[in-house]
């Protein structure tokens, strides 16, 4: 880091996030710096625009209360970066990761660039080691593997929260060596109420020890909410990547983060894309999905669980749609599943883990598991498509075949999804090979003849 | 060297000032830690460029230095088997485990040299000046293109680096040339060839679907849209995979960091069916992932076709892999809109079109300049805003591609893979390449498909009438029709790229499998006019066996085919014979 360069007097204009500056110091783009008004507080910011007489910073904190005459600048000549070290586990920080629990600051062993550095793909190993949730729909149908960025698509008024919280507790247990494990949760514009009930959670399974928490609260301004994500995967690298921890990153809520990213584009005088949501988007996600992952050579792993709750429960709103195109899949929740008291109410056909084929089959879970799940998968499909058949003419029409199929539906739903409590990974399957019972081995076109004796026609092979 | 000092910087894009002579697509290098660039305006006085790279801690006052040349990659052997990022700058050799900006000395390569041409030869561009190495290094030492003259001198046959001179050549003009192993080409303009040639062999992809239904040719140009999780990667990481071209490049452009991995990670270890070695061995990978500068995303396309283009003019056919092309027109698009252009459709540049045009059009089968057939046949991920394909990257991209390979959400929900919808789907290709079917042993291929098509079409039409009148109330015909149409999707269409039976399907073993789903088809149609029962039909034994053959019955067993055509014949009779007793 430079030594501290003030600058008075420089300050020329402010408009919305940005203020503009006289250039009377040598700085180079993306640099970060404190703008300090007359109240005294310091507010981060960067450079976003330089030339030769002036200079345009990006405010990245509120700017209520700044003025012309009276703002001091001081550059830190250097990226912005954040002050990692050891025993940041156990503790809760604020956006910009200040600590929010008045405890000491955290040692500064390392300054990272919260915009992390772009991983070489060439370094990249491939994540296949599967995490068990507990949760069926994720074990079974859509397994989540170390080093994943999986997202849970919600709504207003779904459990998603009781899902990531149910997950987190859960992930831990299974590994072996739960001392290695972390995680990170990450309230962007939240309620104070979803992370407590987080924290209270983590507490009373033990697991606070190995819990950060960064808070972004609903009231903090658009371009603090940008940041908060920043700090939280910046915190999680080093975690996984210097400390050698399994982190798993939990960030709520991604939809008031999309929505303060086209407040700041739209304030910055920018051509609005797709909703207003500027054309850039893919890219940041992208900054930040892609920081989940494993490395060559290093033990940690960093698994992200981002939580967006969908505008209109529309999946095609840019939001979802652009994640989706980023994330190694989706879990859906589905509001109709929820009403019938299915719970969890993840909807399997519009989910997708992208690496359940890397981390799960023989050698990895069990062989016949890709099998079982693909089998399931069609047979589901074909349940919904009946089901919409039966309630344009009733059940009449239908033929036996077509009758099986709904109540192979019903089992699916109630049976498999439905669980009160978590599961592991056998009895998610024993649960699935079961139902598959109801049809007729005709329609078991995605097993082996060796398979529908073995699981789903034992007395057969009794007999 | 011309040179200018920077005067304003905006995120990727820079002002300049200069009394030197640049022009519009320069290769520029900026600052201490040298980041590549390009000109994109020149005005008096001053010039503006876009850098590839992160810009951070660039300011006013950094120098600006240019040869004058077009952005230009360095094409020379050992490319195979490597992965680059969007400027073809290796990224296995760089040192720790992020991407670090800036340009730094390539790392030349040693290579067997063997001189095919002796000294006084006159030489032509594209003539053949002697060989390279083997394996991953194998290659044509070719007089460039625009360069031609007496040879001078020639090295002997021995091992050099491939920047060391090899050949020198002296034109008309008396001016001479110096050639190393590897010469400069800008990539925006595309290599020349002898002449373009109507494109007459498939690509074969070893995807039932495509290969027999919607065949792409070599040089052919296909589409392959879908919304997220349709499968549009997995089916190109399948081509690059298994199709029969001798080089793959495969670019990931603006897609995840994990799918440049799983190549990596996948292609040492499988062996390519044709030469039995790593498939990684015939593949050059470009990487420009979502996280990767966005200006180096636009440009890395175009590295793409201009490195399968250097491999096509060795007399080699070049599958062209690029996903996601949506990510290309958005980075053309921010580009665009930091230029202060005028937004066309949906903000993109109105020359949205034709850059997608020009870049189609260098999908080809060719005579190269040394007489010799290659081939670069295109294929490339179209990723539309929520699935919807009237926007304008898929619509554009429509008008210049001969295959549109559409993928289906529904089918993708299902977990019904390739999820091409079979109706929504098309190849202009199919009539120039029946005679090869033809060749490869099957005659009726036209026939054969045109029925399946059929099939398919009545099925989606009592699909609709049954939704009114419910299924039972369908004459046994059309139940039947449903029944057919149901085998051909699951024991035909339906292919897991994880299946290590069936991820790949030679033209033969498709055939085999085609002809015996069409003479089920054929037969319970003549079952049913004899007045067999269609639950009969339904319930026969045979029928499993068809909807999981192309699972059970591998490449090395395609005899087996014929077993299952004799049994399904015979069940077939027996049904009859029984029909008929009892009558
Ligand atoms: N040909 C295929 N065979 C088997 N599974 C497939 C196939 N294509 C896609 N899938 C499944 O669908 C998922 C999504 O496919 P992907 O190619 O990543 O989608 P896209 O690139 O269109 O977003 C994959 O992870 C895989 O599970
Ligand atoms: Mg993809």
């Amino acid at each position: 880091m430079r030594a501290d360069l003030r600058i008075v007097n420089a300050a020329q204009r402010v408009e919305g996030p940005l203020l503009f500056l006289k250039r009377s110091v040598d700085v180079g783009l993306n640099e970060a710096l404190h703008v300090i008004g007359p109240d005294g507080i310091k507010r981060l910011g960067r450079v976003a625009t330089l030339d030769e007489e002036s200079l345009i910073v990006e405010v990245l904190e509120n700017t209520a209360g700044l003025g012309v005459a009276d703002t001091v600048v001081s550059m830190l000549g250097e990226p912005v970066c954040f002050n990692v070290g050891p025993n940041m586990l156990g503790r809760v920080f604020d956006s910009v990761g200040q600590p929010l629990d008045g405890d000491t600051p955290i040692p500064a062993m390392r300054r990272m660039r919260i915009d992390g550095m772009t991983i070489n793909p060439a370094r990249r190993a491939l994540p296949r080691d599967f995490i068990e949730t507990g949760v069926t729909a994720i074990d079974l149908m859509n397994s989540l593997v170390r080093g994943q960025k999986l997202p849970l698509f919600s709504g207003g008024g779904l459990p998603h929260d009781r899902l990531a919280t149910a997950i987190a507790q859960r992930a831990r247990l299974r590994d072996s060596d739960s001392g290695e494990f972390a995680v990170v949760f990450v309230g962007i514009g939240v309620s104070h109420d979803v992370a407590e009930g987080f924290r209270a959670a983590m507490e009373s399974s033990g697991a606070l020890g190995h819990t950060t928490m960064f808070l972004n609260r609903a009231d903090e301004s658009s371009s603090q909410r940008l940041l908060t994500p920043r700090y939280a995967l910046t915190a999680a690298e080093y975690l996984a990547f210097v400390e050698g921890r399994h982190v798993l990153v939990i960030m709520t809520d991604m939809t008031n983060y999309c929505e303060a990213l086209r407040e700041v584009s739209a304030s910055h005088g920018e051509i609005p894309g797709r909703k207003g949501f500027p054309g850039y988007m893919y890219s940041d996600l992208a900054s930040l999905f892609e920081r989940a992952g494993c490395l060559h050579g290093y033990d940690g792993t960093l698994t992200q669980l981002p939580i967006l709750t969908l505008p209109g429960d529309d999946i095609g709103h840019p939001i979802p749609d652009l994640t989706g195109y980023i994330t190694e899949g989706q879990i859906v929740l589905d509001r109709d599943l929820d009403r019938r008291a299915v719970y969890p109410p993840i909807n399997v056909l519009p989910s997708l883990s992208r690496l359940m084929d890397y981390g799960t089959g023989e050698g990895f879970t069990d062989a016949d598991h890709p099998a079982l799940a693909s089998q399931l998968f069609a047979a589901y499909a074909n349940a919904r498509r009946v089901r919409v058949l039966a309630s344009v003419m009733g059940q009449e029409g239908l033929s036996d075949n077509d009758r099986d199929y709904l109540a192979f539906g019903d089992a699916f739903e109630e049976r498999l999804i439905s669980q009160a409590m978590a599961r592991t990974l056998e009895e998610s399957m024993a649960a699935g090979w079961q139902i598959l019972g109801l049809l007729a081995e005709s329609e078991l076109t995605r097993l082996s003849n060796e398979q529908i004796i073995r699981y789903v026609r034992p007395e057969k092979a009794r007999a | 060297m011309t040179e200018a000092t920077v005067s304003w910087l905006s995120g990727p894009v820079l002002r300049a000032h200069t009394t030197g002579r640049f022009h519009v697509s320069d290769a520029i290098l900026v600052g201490d830690n040298r980041l590549l660039g390009e000109v994109i305006r020149v005005e008096t006085g001053g010039i503006v460029a876009q850098v590839y790279e992160d810009t951070t801690g660039l300011r006013p006052g950094d120098h600006v230095t240019s040869s004058s040349e077009p952005l230009s990659i360095r094409l020379r052997p050992g490319l195979l088997g490597n992965i680059f990022d969007g400027l073809l700058r290796p990224l296995a050799a760089m040192p720790g485990d992020t991407v670090q900006p800036g340009m730094r000395e390539t790392v030349p390569v040693s290579l067997r040299y063997r001189p095919v041409a002796k000294q006084g030869d006159h030489m032509h561009p594209g003539q053949l000046i002697g060989e390279f190495g083997s394996g991953v290094v194998a290659g044509k030492h070719l007089v460039p293109p625009g360069v031609g003259g007496e040879i001078v001198s020639i090295a002997g046959e021995g091992d050099y680096e491939d920047d060391q001179v090899l050949c020198v050549l002296r034109a008309d003009n008396g001016i001479e040339t110096q050639l190393d192993g590897g010469h400069d080409w800008p990539i925006r303009r595309p290599r020349p060839v002898a002449r373009r040639m109507r494109p007459r062999e498939p690509l074969v992809t070893g995807q039932r679907i495509m290969d027999t239904l919607f065949p792409v040719a070599r040089g052919g140009r296909a589409a392959l849209p879908g919304g997220f999780g349709t499968g549009k990667t997995i089916l190109q990481e399948s081509l690059a995979k298994w199709c029969d071209a001798d080089v793959i490049v495969y670019v990931g452009c603006g897609e995840r960091g994990n799918e440049m991995a799983e190549v990596l990670n996948e292609f040492p270890t499988l062996e390519d069916p044709r030469s039995g070695k790593p498939l990684l061995d015939r593949t050059v990978i470009i990487a420009n992932t979502s996280n990767m500068p966005v200006a180096a995303r636009e440009a890395s396309i175009y590295t793409g076709i201009t490195v399968a283009e250097y491999f096509r003019d060795q007399g080699l056919h070049v599958a062209l892999m690029a996903d996601s092309t949506t990510r290309w027109a958005e980075a053309l698009r921010e580009i665009s809109g930091r230029l202060g252009e005028l937004p066309g459709e949906q903000g993109f540049p109105a020359y949205l079109s034709s850059r997608l045009a020009e870049f189609y059009e260098r999908a080809a089968h060719v005579e190269t300049l040394q007489g010799d057939e290659g081939s670069v046949t295109i294929i490339g991920a179209v990723s539309p805003p929520a699935g919807d394909f009237s926007e304008p990257v898929t619509s554009q991209t429509k008008r210049y591609v001969r295959c549109f390979w559409a993928l289906d959400r529904d089918r993708a929900q299902a977990r019904f893979f390739p999820a091409i919808h079979p109706l929504n789907s098309y190849s202009e290709d199919v009539a120039a390449l029946a005679r090869w079917w033809q060749a490869r042993g099957n005659p009726d291929w036209m026939d054969h498909r045109r029925q399946i098509l059929t099939l398919l079409e009545q099925r989606a039409r009592l699909e609709r009438m049954a939704r009114i009148v419910g299924k039972d109330a369908l004459p046994p015909r059309q139940q039947l029709t449903l029944l057919s149409a149901d085998l051909v999707n699951e024991a035909l269409l339906r292919q897991s790229a994880f299946s290590s039976v069936d991820r790949y399907c030679s033209p033969e073993r498709q055939t085999a499998l085609m002809q015996v789903i069409l003479r089920f088809v054929d037969r319970a149609a003549q079952a049913l006019e004899h007045d067999v029962d269609l639950e009969r039909i339904a319930a026969m034994p045979v029928l499993r066996r068809l909807q999981r053959a192309s699972e059970e019955v591998p490449e090395e067993k395609v005899a087996q085919f014929r077993l299952l055509m004799a049994r399904l014949d015979e069940e077939f009779d027996q049904l009859e014979r029984r029909e008929s007793h009892a009558r």
